[in-house]
């Protein structure tokens, strides 16, 4: 009972509860189906995301580059299909999306595993190649026509829910992707060797690598994972914006980093769960959407959003300093 | 039929950027035979052992494991033939629990895709009920003590159906009662058939412990037999080709210059009560097991860890020593216990490593840095400790332990302390350097300097200190003067409970 | 004798360790010297393509008013990173530190103003500019040094705080209407020299002179190699910190200061992408993102290479965002030369002696 009091996880739900019961007291739309959709529904896209951060941060590397392949991945996408006309489903936007994210995720991996350079650095150079090549060959103008496929999709909810005042607020359908990549990610990290092998890396690199696992092959699975998610989400924010806009969602990943990180995935690699990631992602979100409905105007959410990041990842950092030094205490000889 | 030995290791020969690292070694090791391979640093110990593994392809000779020759052997083929290497950071995963930390490797050896949570509990339990030991199977390693880190690497191994474990180093961070139960755990494992290849130099535990000794010297094998054959001078001369001469550090005259006085110093959880005093021109040995808080102590007394309560008084000033710049501002020096990550910036320049904690004083009256001033002290240390480099802009990760803890020295004695308090002076040192520190340690006493070596090593202690205390769980438990206490009375002192 | 073949078979070991090891001062110079050559490569290439337009006077001296507010916050970047940390925060530091000197000098200079009051008060508006940079430093290695956030986190969530109060101040609006003796700072020139690069020049040099002659710049190398051998060998490592935070604050409230001048206007969102782009600059000039290791010239090889590069490209018609591209493939390759180089040395001594 102790250990589930004192993880990370339950700290951050508890948070999330008592901000949720002031907020809820001071406007009690809060509470309210509609704007728990709507909370729900702009979690969808950076839930995604999340899930492919957390990933690489277990492995003990960090990813900058996946808005700049979601942005690259969505715009090629409809532009590619507009232009032949394409009128089918919105599956193949969801594979080709998908393939492009898969490829530049493993461009990524390539310069990670052969040439052993920091993640950091990578994919920051990627990022930056890969929205360049994309604002400079692909285009710049938002496209506001989206292909057949992609336009009824963007129509599909399955929960609709009208307020009082008459606001129609719908849970679209790609929350199940989303709940999808959380589930098949959840079954990975817990119950597959390779998922084992990816916080293995993250704990002891040198010794992942006597233990036998194949570092090359996990380095290539997890950027190529990342990609591959990258290329879905950004065809879900796509259909969920109803336009494809090839820069709306650049600057959005430190954003998410942090809510990964909220969630007590440790930056040095080894320790993340899911959950963890859900709830610090649930945390932002809340943050970030509920100003408003506190009255504070919305041109405060920076600088909220940096408090909460400093007070999270101080309050870690504080209880981990204080604790290492207790340990080393103990444990000189 | 079952050959008697397992494996055979024949005129084995290997080399690095044309540097020999062995030379025709040959090593024999029998089923169920427990082997200690000793040498100094760089003697080629760990390179065999690479080669053992597979790690490392030889260059001409040829093994032989369980009947099969190999030219090149692979680590694969070499885990296939039960070969497992424990190595000193026992290669484990602190971010996972201790179950899972066992059963990984042989599990993905396996090629097992899918993790059954079920069954990797249940092979981690019947690990550990093998070797007869009891861990806390869910608990995340980075809690866990050195020796249960150690006990998670060994049943590990024999998961893999390990024939030969090697083991390197492996007392190091243990306490007398954990080697204790390692020994005991290495002895059942030789009674199942397993062969040990001990690497170590601690005479003491080879000698409890080893049927055979091996000793390497400038990669060759110089000796090879039982362990009655050898005595403790033997063991030395053939480790390091010399006899060293060994005498006791005596005052050469009483000081009534008390230099630092530490009275009931306290610090929860590590050390309680300490009172001692520490004369000019006196070699002052700390002696008590890992954990005893003699670490704690030097830390404390060098402002790293402040003490909770006592007083401290350096030349009969009642002092306040709060910080490392407290100390150093009272004269106070402290080569740390781990030299790699604690004494040396590894990759900067030698010349920088030494004038590091003396820069202040070299600088001109703009405040910047005088070059000329630097290199004549940067020089002067390298002459005085002689410090064996070609140059002082070499990174200090190029020199040899023994050349690297002079740096650390160089770099303290250029603070010019009055008060100098060593801990571990010659761990990972080969004992050419070794004397040479200890001669060092003692001219420096003989000019007055208040010396304090911190250490468990029993002959170090007993030559270069003329008084020695023993701690034991936080508490100074007893006093002796260098002369007259004999070494088996001092480990007996020691490992008392 | 035996010390003395002792001490022979020691210095045998070094030369074997020279040729495996890799010797970060050697390493560190050659990564350096191909950096000149690839920036002395770009500028020819440019120049044969162009050569009515890029090697004149006229683009040399606009390029050198464009590259020094950004040049300032790549060593800024830099002396964050020698500690092994990183400041992702530094253009919400100069966006802070702009909008605030901006909002003294509108404030405080009404209409008809006298020279002397104007200079006063521009005088003001830095000092308020220089301190508030100090004091998001300050803020930024308290985190660090004292709180125990890791800097990529601290700075991740001050980059947020600082645009965040910026905002705040203006409301998301622009602040104009700087007086025009404020703006010479960023537009005009002294002789031929434009005041930018003067500013970078100067700013270089006295790092320059910090990090190599000073005991705080020896210090700051050693902690960035080794923590916990600095804290060890007396130096204290959270006053270094927070005073390596402080002057990389001070100079993004600098580069602020180039800025809101050069543009004549002040804004919270200016230069986004100039965080990563300065940590790109750093990391090509051979900044060890581990720390320990990096110098001054190399940031100014850096980001010589990249201005020229992206004002060549400009001249070729290109598209604005094509030097995105181009700028991170450069990195990329700097990094995998490098890689290469330092990788096949090893090898080849390998192989020869053997």
């Amino acid at each position: 009972m102790k250990k589930i009091l004192s993880t990370n996880e339950f700290l951050v739900a508890l948070i999330i509860i008592v901000l949720s019961i002031i907020i809820g007291s001071k406007n009690s739309v809060f509470f309210t189906a509609g704007n728990l959709i709507d909370l729900l529904r702009s979690g969808i896209v950076m839930g995604i995301f999340a899930i492919g951060v957390l990933i690489v941060i277990v492995s003990g590397g960090i990813d900058v580059s996946f808005t700049a392949i979601a942005s690259f991945c969505m715009y090629t996408t409809t532009k590619v299909l507009n232009y032949y006309d394409f009128q089918g489903s919105v599956l193949i936007a969801f594979v080709l999306a998908g393939a492009m994210g898969l490829i530049l995720g493993l461009i990524n991996a390539t310069f990670i595993s052969f040439f052993k350079l920091p993640t950091l650095i990578v994919t920051l150079g990627t990022a930056s190649m890969y929205s360049g090549f994309l604002l400079a060959f692909v285009g710049v103008r938002e496209i506001s026509n989206l292909p057949a496929g992609m336009s009824k999709f963007a129509k599909m909810n399955i929960l609709k829910v009208t307020s009082e005042n008459g606001v129609v607020s719908s849970l679209h359908f790609s929350i199940l992707i989303l709940i999808a990549v959380v589930i098949i990610t959840w079954l990975l990290l817990r119950y597959t060797m390779l998922g084992r092998g990816i916080y293995a890396i993250g704990g002891d690199r040198v010794a992942a690598e006597r233990a036998g696992f194949n570092i090359t092959a996990i380095q290539f699975f997890i950027y190529g994972f990342v990609g591959l998610l990258s290329g879905i989400a950004g065809i879900v924010h796509t259909t969920l914006m109803r336009n494809s806009n090839p820069v709306n969602l650049l600057g959005m990943e430190l954003i998410v980093i942090a809510a990964v990180v909220l969630g007590g995935a440790r930056i040095t690699g080894g320790h993340g769960t899911v959950l963890g990631t859900l709830l610090g992602l649930f945390l932002v979100i809340i943050m970030n959407n509920s100003l408003i409905l506190l009255g504070v105007p919305s041109y405060w959410q920076r600088l909220v959003i940096g408090i909460l990041i400093l007070i999270g990842t101080g309050a870690t950092a504080y209880r981990t300093m204080r604790s290492s030094r207790q340990l080393h205490r103990n444990s000189v000889g | 039929m079952m050959q008697e030995h397992l494996i055979k290791v024949t005129n084995v020969s290997k080399s690095f950027a044309g540097v020999q690292a062995l030379k025709n070694i040959d090593l024999t090791i029998k089923r169920g035979e427990i082997r200690c391979l000793a040498g100094e640093n760089g003697c080629g110990k760990s390179t065999l052992i690479k080669i053992i593994s597979g790690a490392h392809v030889p260059d001409e000779g040829d093994i032989e494991i369980n009947g099969k020759h190999y030219k090149r052997l692979h680590p694969i083929e070499a885990i296939r033939e039960g070969i497992q290497v424990i190595y000193q950071d026992f290669s484990i995963f602190p971010n996972l629990t201790a179950a899972e930390n066992i059963a990984l490797n042989s599990e993905l050896a396996k090629n097992r895709r899918f993790v059954n949570w079920k069954r990797v509990k249940s092979i981690a339990k019947e690990a550990i009920r093998k070797i007869d030991v009891n861990i806390d199977l869910d608990a995340k390693v980075e809690n866990l003590s050195v020796a249960d880190k150690q006990l998670i690497a060994i049943s590990r191994a024999l998961l893999q159906n390990a024939k030969l474990i090697i083991m390197d180093e492996p007392t190091t961070a243990l306490t007398q009662k954990e080697v204790n139960a390692l020994f005991k755990v290495v002895k059942s494992l030789q009674q199942k058939g397993i062969s040990i290849l001990f690497v170590s130099h601690k005479l003491d535990e080879v000698f409890d412990l080893a049927e055979k000794i091996t000793i390497l010297r400038n990669g060759q094998n110089v000796i090879d037999g039982d362990t009655s054959q050898f005595d403790k001078e033997k063991f030395v001369y053939y480790m390091t080709g010399r006899k060293i001469s060994e005498s006791h550090y005596e005052l050469q005259q009483e000081s009534n210059q008390c230099l630092l006085k530490v009275e009931k110093l306290s610090q929860k959880g590590s050390f309680y009560d300490i009172s001692f005093d520490l004369y000019s021109g006196e070699i002052l040995g700390i002696t008590g097991l890992l954990g005893s808080g003699r670490t704690e102590l030097a830390m404390a007394l060098f402002g790293l860890n402040p003490a909770d309560s006592g007083r401290i008084y350096v030349e009969d000033r009642l002092t306040e020593i709060k910080t490392v710049q407290d100390a150093i501002k009272n004269r106070i020096a402290y080569v740390p216990e781990d030299r790699l990550t604690e004494g040396l910036f590894l990759q900067q320049s030698i010349g920088r490593n030494i004038i590091i904690s003396t820069v202040e004083k070299l600088l001109n009256k703009y405040k910047l840095i005088d070059s000329e001033k630097m290199n004549i002290q940067i020089n002067h240390w390298v002459k005085e400790l002689n410090i064996a480099t070609p140059s002082t802009h070499l990174p200090v990760q190029a020199l040899s332990g023994g050349n690297q803890q002079r740096v650390v020295l160089a770099k303290w004695l250029a603070t010019n302390p009055k008060i100098l308090i060593l801990n571990g002076p010659t761990v990972g040192v080969d004992i050419g350097s070794k004397t040479d520190i200890h001669q060092i340690i003692r001219e420096l006493a003989q000019q007055g300097v208040g010396v304090i070596v911190i250490s468990d090593d029993i002959p170090e202690l007993l030559h270069n200190c003329n008084r020695i205390l023993i701690m034991r769980k936080g508490r100074i438990v007893g006093e002796f003067g260098g002369k007259s206490i004999t070494e088996k009375e001092l480990a007996h002192q020691l490992s008392a409970t | 004798m035996s010390v003395q073949i002792n001490k022979q078979r020691e210095i045998k070991s070094f030369e074997r360790l020279k040729d495996l090891k890799a010797f970060h001062f050697i390493i560190e110079d050659s990564n350096l010297t191909r950096l000149f050559l690839i920036m002395i490569f770009i500028f020819v290439l440019m120049t044969a393509m162009k050569p009515e337009l890029f090697p004149t006077i006229d683009n040399l001296s606009s390029m050198a008013f464009q590259f020094p507010e950004f040049g300032i916050l790549a060593i800024a970047m830099m002396i964050a990173m020698l500690t092994g940390g990183i400041d992702l925060s530094i253009i919400g530091i100069a966006n802070l530190s702009g909008i605030l000197a901006a909002l003294t000098m509108v404030k405080l200079i009404p209409e008809g103003s006298s020279f002397n009051h104007v200079m006063l008060v521009i005088l003001l508006a830095m000092a308020v500019s220089a301190l508030t940079g100090i004091l998001c430093g300050l803020f930024n290695g308290f985190a660090v040094a004292r709180i125990g956030i890791p800097p990529i986190l601290t700075t991740l969530g001050t980059m947020q705080l600082f645009t965040g109060i910026a905002i705040v101040i203006t409301k998301g609006t622009a602040v104009y209407g700087l007086p025009a003796q404020f703006s010479y700072i960023g537009n005009g020139t002294l002789w031929i020299l434009p005041i930018p690069l003067m500013i970078f020049i100067v700013f270089a040099a006295i790092f320059t002179v910090i990090l190599h002659k000073t005991s705080f710049g020896l210090k700051l190398y050693m902690m960035g190699t080794n923590p916990t051998a600095s804290r060890f060998s007396g130096i204290n490592n959270a006053v270094m910190l927070m005073k390596t935070y402080m002057m990389s604050g001070l100079l993004a409230a600098f580069s602020g200061l180039i800025i809101i001048a050069r543009t004549n206007s002040a804004k919270a969102d200016y230069g986004t992408s100039y965080t990563l782009q300065a940590l790109l600059v750093a990391v090509m000039a051979g900044v060890n993102p581990n720390g320990g290791f990096g110098k001054v010239t190399g940031i100014v090889f850096a980001v010589l290479t990249l201005q020229f590069l992206s004002s060549g490209f400009n001249m070729l018609h290109f598209s604005n965002f094509f030097k995105d591209f181009v700028w991170g493939a450069v990195l990329l390759i700097v990094m995998v030369t490098n890689y290469i180089i330092n990788h096949s040395k090893k090898k080849v001594s390998k192989n020869t002696n053997k």
